[in-house]
This record gives structure tokens, C-alpha cells and sequence, in this order.
């Protein structure tokens, strides 16, 4: 029946071709309606898995740094993740230093990653498979680089954070920190 | 015997697979060339419609159990947290609330569809009885939802309707604790509503499957009632019914998209809006529309179990609804005497659904009563009766004819012109 | 077609029909004659002067007895309060924490924070309110029919009873409080609070302010709610006749 009426309709319409084209049109502009609308709703069904508004808002903490003795390191928590911070000792500064960029894998100068000598502000994250690495503990072992050390698959990081050895690529990250007094900062 | 599927796909990738899973032969059988009567009216819509509306509850479900801490501790302040930071969870949720209301709506038009066309009689009764499986399933699944944001209305909702068991002789009192999993509406509640809710909506699913597997062995019923004898009486479903469903999808959407964005808590209740305290009852408790003519029948008598008992026959006489009617003719088209009485049901189940919202006192118990007589009336003691004494009008030949001839209404005898069988 | 305005129809006078009614409308409620809001109707927008005000009123007068928990300083933000000032307002609250030791300590309550309840639970609220629980305002507005215009109608529907009435014990008329016995003392009277921008601080003001500002807490989502509702609504009535049309198109072989 669909196809004797489809005849019916070519023989019946003056210009079967102008008729056609239009039709198209209108099929087409349908179509691409309800492309958008579909794509348009999909969005906040993605969105809505993004970190909500209080989540946003508990992404800064603030840290009291006056227990902290030159040498030693401890761990906070910074959206969820850990953040080492590293009171470095004069030598462990000097070391950081002293290497020449051109042997680092992600080459990056000790004075960009600390804003103070002093202290160093990590996030506590292997960025090669998101382990936490060893090394802020007294008893943890820091590696060949005096740094730390990820044991999940042997990556070695020095004094300033930077990769030294094994499979991860990058540096630890820096995270955004501000000194608000000289023993208080704030993360992120 | 064993062997590939028989294929006529032309890509050849897709026809590999088609030729171990035939799926696409499957949907193009089912749902593309699947011929349809080629004279449906608007009202064959809602099939389609609540197909869509159940996805779209699941969807926004799934996202909001994301979110959703099912705790009674929690509960509402999760809900809180949903409409204030959660991304786009204001429209999420208002969807799922507003989602429930407009899935009833479809659905109940559905039914009257049915019911008017006479969609329940040989041989669709399974395809009937699947759908009345299919509410009821629905009616648990929105209850236990409106449990879950854990206001006044949720608790004490609940409360009332879990207390419907314990009009049950002797176990009666022991079905309610084993419910509650305690010895009120309390925590071990809320999680369980919490896990069937989740769980009972795919047991949807798989009984609307069922309905359109039985719904496609037996083909659609039409508004003339009659089968199709051939070709000439039917369209391939695709495109003719895929578009003209998702014309009526739009509008559907338009009412639905009005009701969430400007008026989202039009269908709800203030005090579901009040965390749920289980040491004040409010004033005036109602279930949430879709359930109030149910309401009134429970309250329309004056016996706890008797009112129990009449509301879940209220729905059990549906199944029995296929042998009830004794009309050969399907129609309300050629039925002039039922065509009546259907709209009186109709009117009726409002009435019974304002009663239902109203204090039970005074003239809304009387027309409760009322219309809880009309209603068992009308299956119980109409249908049979009717089908036996009303002279139905003559049926057109053929669906073709009905409609190429000019007016759904022709008689019988009046042949416009001949139409060639195939 | 026809059929289907009937179907919307009758899906609509359903619906109308099973509409909850306001509980007990008969018994002793009175109801609230409506106001003219900024936020009401199709494209209503929230004042947000008002609101700021209100949220004067709400910090210097209810805060006293009324917690507003669902909201967090930072969503202030929203009704024009700049970070440094929402610092600020936060900083006037102390809410409990612990310190690195583990130890119980207040400290001072950051934006991130919840607003601080003035009771630690609903027992303490109405120990300290002749057994009357101050209830929680966040989603009032909401919690009652008629929201906005209850608000402002009970915040200035005190008075004295009519003759012959006896009130209970600590109890105060209202007119529009459903029985008419409300615990709480009339909150708002004129020239209580003093407004920084002049705006006259008469107690129907201040419940105006105040009843915007709590209806933007209830429903802070409201705004874009409507502004999308608005597109969607447009797109979809151009999507339905584009529908419209091509199921005419092709449905025309047919006929």
C-alpha cells in the first residue's frame, strides 16, 4: 500500500522533484532539531558527575607549618589527596640545585617548583599510576636521589620532587600555595 | 540443527553479525516493517509515550542514586544537597519527581484507551494482564520513591500504607514488622524501599518486553476494533507510526517540560518539604494524585479489612476484566450503550480521585461510596451484562475501507469502492 | 489534533482536580492574600536588594531561634555578597571542629561552612522555646502552601484575639497562623532593624525582604530553572512543528 500511494503521489504532484527537494528539507531541518535537542540533553546528565559546588568549595586548605623541623617532612590532605610538605635542610636545597637540566627528564629549575628554599609543597601522587610514594616518614626509604621513592614500580624522585629514575614521567606536581604568614600557607 | 541466520543485510560487517545475532533483523522485523494498523488515532500514542517515560525515569534515577544518601540521618539533606550543588541536580530531580506524575498520567490514559477500544479482548487478554502487572509494579516503585526523600508526607505515607497489611487476619501485625524490619518506619525501611526502588523499575523492563513480545504476536488493536485482513489495511511501523509518535513525544514533552521548569512542585505536597518526624503526624495526610481514587476506596468503607480488600480488588478485577466483558464487539465506535457507561467510569474515577484528596467526611464519603459501588458495578455487574444485551452497530468490512471510504462510522453495507485483496 | 488538546486537557483537569488542597482549609486557616513578587510568574527574577536586606533581617532577628541549614555561606555569593564579604559574615560564626590533636575546639566558620543552627538539635530547640521547635528555614517557603505569601502574611498577621478568644498559655494571635495560636512572640516590629542603603525599615518591609530572602533559600535553583525553561520550552514548540509537518508530509502519500 506505502508503495502504490508513493506512485500515486509522483503522478499526482506537479512538480515531483521540487516536491521531493522540499520534503528533504523539511525531513532534514526535523532531524537536525532533534540532534540538537538530544545532544543538548545530554550535558547535564554528564555535568552532574563533575565535582559539585560544595566539593569546589572545600578545595583549599590551610596549613600551621611552625612544628615542622628542618629535615623532616609531613603529609597533609588536599582534595582528597596527600600534599608533603618538606622543611628542606641547606644541603637538600644545595643538591636540588646543583643539577644540571639538560640529565632531567622534565627539566625544571629547583626556584620554580619551591617559592621558598626552605619549603618544599608537593602533591604526594606517583605521577606515573597515582601511587603514593616513600620518602616523608624518617624511617622511609628516599631513593637514590635523597628524595623519594614510589614503590608500586620503582620511580625515584630528589629533594625538589623532580623524576630521577624509572617509569614515571613527570615531576610531582606543585600545587597552588600561598604563604599568608611566614609559617602559614594555604593550598589551592 | 545449527546454521547462520538467514540475513538480507547488505553491509558486510553488520551482516556478519546479524548472521549469529540476528538483532538487526530482529528490530527491522519488529519494528520497521512490523505492520501496524494503518488507522490509529492519537490515542495509540501513549504505548510509545510510556516506553519513553519509563527510560526517562530510569536515566535520571540512575544519576540520582548517585547522589542519594538512603539514610534517615541523610536522606533529606541529600536531597537538599541535590537541588542546591549537585550540577544540574535541581533539573534531574525535578524530572524524576514531575517523571513519576507524568508516567501515571500516560499510563492511566493508556488503560482508557484500552478500555474504550476494547484493546483487552481476544485474543490480546495476556497482553491486558501483562499491563496491569506492569501498574502495579509501577504503583510500588512510586510508592517506595516518595519514601525516599524522607519528608513528613514519605514517612507518614508510608507508615499508612504498610499498615494496610496489618488488616490481614492473625499474620497481619507480623507482615508489617517484617516490612518495617523493625517496629516503626525507621531506618532498615528506607533502605529497602531504597533497593527495591532501584531494582523493581528493570523488573518493568522486563514485563513491558513480555507486553510487546504479546503485544507483536497479536498484533494492535485500532479504534475500529476490527483486524486487519491485509496489507491494504496496514502501514509498515516505520516511518509512518516512528514519526507520528515522536510528533506526539513532543507534545508530551511540552506538558512535561512546562510542569518541571515552571511549576515543579505543583503535583507534590508542602510538607514533603518538612524532614519526616516520626512524633507529629500532619494534619491531613494524601497519598500523591495517582493514587487517590484508590484512596477513596479504601476510605469509602467503614471496615479496615473490607477497605483493604476492595482497594486491591479495585485493581485484581482488571485481571479478570478480559472475561468480564462478553461483547464480541471490541469498539466503543459500535457499541452505543457501552460507549456511556465507559464515560461514566471515566467521571466516576475523577470523582473518586477528588474524594480521595478530601477529608473523608461528609458528602466526599457519600460519593465515595458512590463510586466505589459504580466502579465494581461497572466490571462486575455491566460488562457481563451489556456484552449480552446491547444491539452493537454493524462493522465496516475492512480497516481500508473504513478509512479510504470516508468516516470511521460507515456502515457496513455503504461500500465506497471495492478494495483489492492481497 | 483534536484529539490530542483533549488529551491534553483532560490530563490537565485531572491533575487540577487531584491538586493537593491546603490541609484543613475549612478549619480555622485563613488564606493569605497574594502579593506582588519580584520572583513570581513565567520570568520573575529574585530582588536582590530585597534579598540582601532580607538576609539582614534574617541575621540580626530569626537567626536567634531559626537555623537555615541547608544553606552554606558561600551560596550567598549569589545574591551580590563579594568573597571578602561572605568571608566576613562567616567569620561572625564559630562551629565546631577538631585540631590536629583530635581535640574538640570552635573555631571560626568558613564560607564553605553551613550556616550554624542556634540549637544542636531539634530537643535543645524546644527546651529553649517553651517546647515549641523553632523549625528550620531553609526550605520554608517550600514546607507550607502558598509559601511566600504565608510567610508575609504571618509575619504581619499579628494581633490582638477577638473578644472571647482565649489565648494558651505564652501564646500569640495570628491571624493567618493555622488556629490562630502561634508560640512565637511577634518577631518583626518597625524600625527594628536599621537598613545601611535607607530603605524604610517598617514591619512590612522587613517581611518583605525578609519572605524574598527566604524564598531565594528554598529555591536558589529558581532563576535558572526559568531561564531554561524558557529556551526549552521554545525550542521544543519549534521541534513539534517541525514534527508536525513532516508527519503531515508524510503521512499525505497515505491519504
Amino acid at each position: 500500500m506505502a508503495e502504490t500511494s508513493h506512485a500515486s503521489a509522483h503522478q499526482t504532484g506537479h512538480a515531483p522533484h521540487a516536491e521531493g527537494t522540499r520534503r528533504d528539507f523539511l525531513y532534514l531541518m526535523t532531524g537536525a532539531m532533534g540532534a540538537v535537542g538530544t545532544a543538548a540533553v545530554a550535558w547535564p546528565f554528564i555535568h552532574q558527575m563533575n565535582p559539585s559546588k560544595d566539593v569546589l568549595a572545600l578545595s583549599t586548605t590551610e596549613v600551621d607549618l611552625s612544628p615542622i623541623q628542618q629535615g623532616q617532612a609531613i603529609t597533609v590532605m588536599w582534595r582528597g589527596k596527600p600534599v608533603f610538605i618538606r622543611r628542606r635542610t641547606e644541603p637538600e636545597v644545595q643538591q636540588a640545585n646543583a643539577v644540571n637540566l639538560g640529565d632531567l627528564p622534565d627539566p625544571q629549575a629547583d626556584s620554580a617548583r619551591a617559592q621558598r628554599p626552605e619549603w618544599l609543597v608537593v602533591v604526594g601522587v606517583c605521577t606515573h599510576l597515582g601511587c603514593v610514594p616513600l620518602g616523608t616518614k624518617a624511617t622511609d626509604p628516599k631513593g637514590e636521589f635523597g628524595g623519594w621513592f614510589c614503590p608500586c614500580h620503582g620511580s625515584h624522585y630528589d629533594s625538589s620532587g623532580r623524576i630521577r629514575k624509572g617509569p614515571a614521567p613527570k615531576n610531582l606536581e606543585v600545587p597552588t600555595y600561598t604563604f599568608l604568614t611566614d609559617t602559614r600557607i594555604r593550598i589551592g | 540443527m545449527v546454521g547462520l541466520h538467514n540475513s538480507d543485510i547488505k553491509n558486510p560487517t553488520l551482516r556478519w553479525i546479524d548472521q549469529r545475532l540476528p538483532l538487526i533483523s530482529l528490530m527491522q522485523n519488529e519494528y520497521a516493517k512490523f505492520p501496524a494498523p494503518r488507522n490509529f488515532n492519537y490515542w495509540w500514542n501513549f504505548g510509545a509515550l510510556a516506553m519513553v517515560n519509563l527510560m526517562i525515569m530510569i536515566v535520571t534515577g540512575i544519576v540520582l542514586a548517585m547522589h542519594y544518601t538512603p539514610h534517615t540521618a541523610f536522606a533529606f539533606d541529600s536531597v537538599e544537597r541535590i537541588m542546591r550543588d549537585v550540577n544540574y541536580g535541581w533539573l534531574i530531580r525535578y524530572i524524576h519527581a514531575n517523571g513519576a506524575s507524568m508516567f501515571f498520567i500516560v499510563v492511566y490514559i493508556h488503560m482508557f484507551r484500552g478500555l474504550y477500544y476494547g484493546s483487552y479482548k481476544a485474543p490480546r487478554e495476556l497482553l491486558w494482564i501483562l499491563g496491569v502487572v506492569i501498574l502495579l509494579l509501577m504503583m510500588a516503585t512510586a510508592f517506595m520513591g516518595y519514601v525516599l526523600p524522607w519528608g513528613q508526607m514519605s514517612f507518614w505515607g508510608a507508615t499508612v500504607i504498610t499498615n494496610l497489611f496489618s488488616a490481614i487476619p492473625i499474620v497481619g501485625d507480623a507482615i508489617v514488622t517484617w516490612l518495617w524490619g523493625g517496629f516503626s518506619i525507621d531506618n532498615p525501611t528506607l533502605n529497602r524501599f531504597f533497593s527495591l526502588h532501584y531494582l523493581l523499575p528493570f523488573v518493568i523492563v522486563g514485563v513491558v518486553f513480555l507486553h510487546v513480545v504479546a503485544l507483536h504476536i497479536t498484533g494492535s488493536n485500532n479504534p475500529l476494533g476490527i483486524e486487519p485482513k491485509g496489507p491494504q489495511d496496514t502501514v509498515p511501523f516505520h516511518p509512518y507510526y516512528t514519526v507520528k509518535d515522536t510528533f506526539g513525544m513532543c507534545v508530551y514533552l511540552m506538558v512535561f517540560a512546562f510542569l518541571v521548569f515552571f511549576a515543579p512542585n505543583y503535583l507534590g505536597h508542602p510538607d514533603n518539604y518538612i524532614p519526616a518526624n516520626p512524633l507529629v503526624t500532619p494534619a491531613h495526610i494524601v497519598p500523591e494524585w495517582y493514587f487517590l481514587p484508590f484512596y477513596a476506596i479504601l476510605r469509602a468503607v467503614p471496615s479496615k479489612l473490607g477497605g483493604v480488600l476492595l482497594m486491591f480488588a479495585s485493581i485484581f478485577v482488571l485481571f479478570l476484566l478480559p472475561w468480564l466483558d462478553t461483547s464480541k464487539v471490541r469498539s466503543a465506535r459500535f457499541r452505543p450503550v457501552y460507549k456511556w457507561f465507559f464515560w461514566l467510569l471515566v467521571v466516576w474515577c475523577v470523582i473518586l480521585g477528588y474524594c480521595g484528596a478530601k477529608p473523608p467526611e461528609g458528602i466526599y464519603v457519600v460519593l465515595s461510596r458512590l463510586g466505589t459501588i459504580y466502579y465494581f458495578a461497572h466490571f462486575l455487574i455491566i460488562l457481563p451484562v451489556l456484552g449480552k444485551l446491547e444491539r452493537p452497530l454493524p462493522l465496516p468490512e475492512s480497516i481500508a475501507q473504513a478509512v479510504l471510504g470516508g468516516g470511521g462510522r460507515m456502515p457496513a453495507g455503504a461500500v465506497a469502492k471495492p478494495m483489492e485483496k492481497a | 489534533m483534536r484529539r490530542l488538546v483533549i488529551a491534553a486537557a483532560a490530563a490537565l483537569s485531572l491533575s487540577a482536580v487531584a491538586a493537593p488542597q491546603p490541609a484543613l482549609a475549612a478549619e480555622a486557616t485563613v488564606a493569605p492574600p497574594a502579593q506582588n513578587w519580584s520572583f513570581g510568574g513565567l520570568f520573575g527574577t529574585f530582588d536582590r536588594a530585597s534579598a540582601q536586606r532580607g538576609f539582614q533581617v534574617y541575621k540580626e532577628v530569626c537567626a536567634a531561634c531559626h537555623g537555615l541549614r541547608h544553606l552554606s555561606y558561600r551560596h550567598l555569593g549569589v545574591l551580590g555578597f563579594s568573597a571578602a564579604e561572605i568571608t566576613a559574615i562567616a567569620a561572625e560564626y564559630k562551629v565546631p571542629d577538631f585540631d590536629d590533636d583530635g581535640q574538640p575546639i570552635e573555631r571560626d566558620a568558613r564560607p564553605s561552612d553551613r550556616f550554624r543552627s542556634p540549637f544542636a538539635n531539634e530537643a535543645a530547640g524546644r527546651a529553649a522555646n517553651n517546647g515549641a521547635y523553632p523549625p528550620d528555614l531553609s526550605v520554608i517557603v517550600k514546607a507550607r502552601a502558598d509559601g511566600a505569601n504565608y510567610l508575609y502574611a504571618l509575619l504581619t498577621g499579628y494581633g490582638n484575639p477577638p473578644a472571647g478568644m482565649q489565648l494558651g498559655e505564652g501564646m500569640h494571635y495570628n491571624e493567618y497562623f493555622p488556629g490562630h495560636q502561634i508560640a512565637m512572640a511577634r518577631p518583626l516590629n518597625d524600625e527594628q532593624v536599621t537598613y545601611a542603603d535607607g530603605t524604610a525599615n517598617t514591619t512590612s518591609q522587613m517581611s518583605r525582604d525578609l519572605t524574598t530572602f527566604l524564598a531565594w533559600a528554598a529555591e536558589p535553583e529558581m532563576e535558572d530553572r526559568k531561564r531554561m525553561g524558557v529556551k526549552v520550552m521554545l525550542f521544543l514548540l519549534i521541534l513539534t512543528g517541525l514534527m508536525y509537518a513532516s508527519k503531515r508530509k508524510l503521512w499525505s502519500d497515505l491519504h
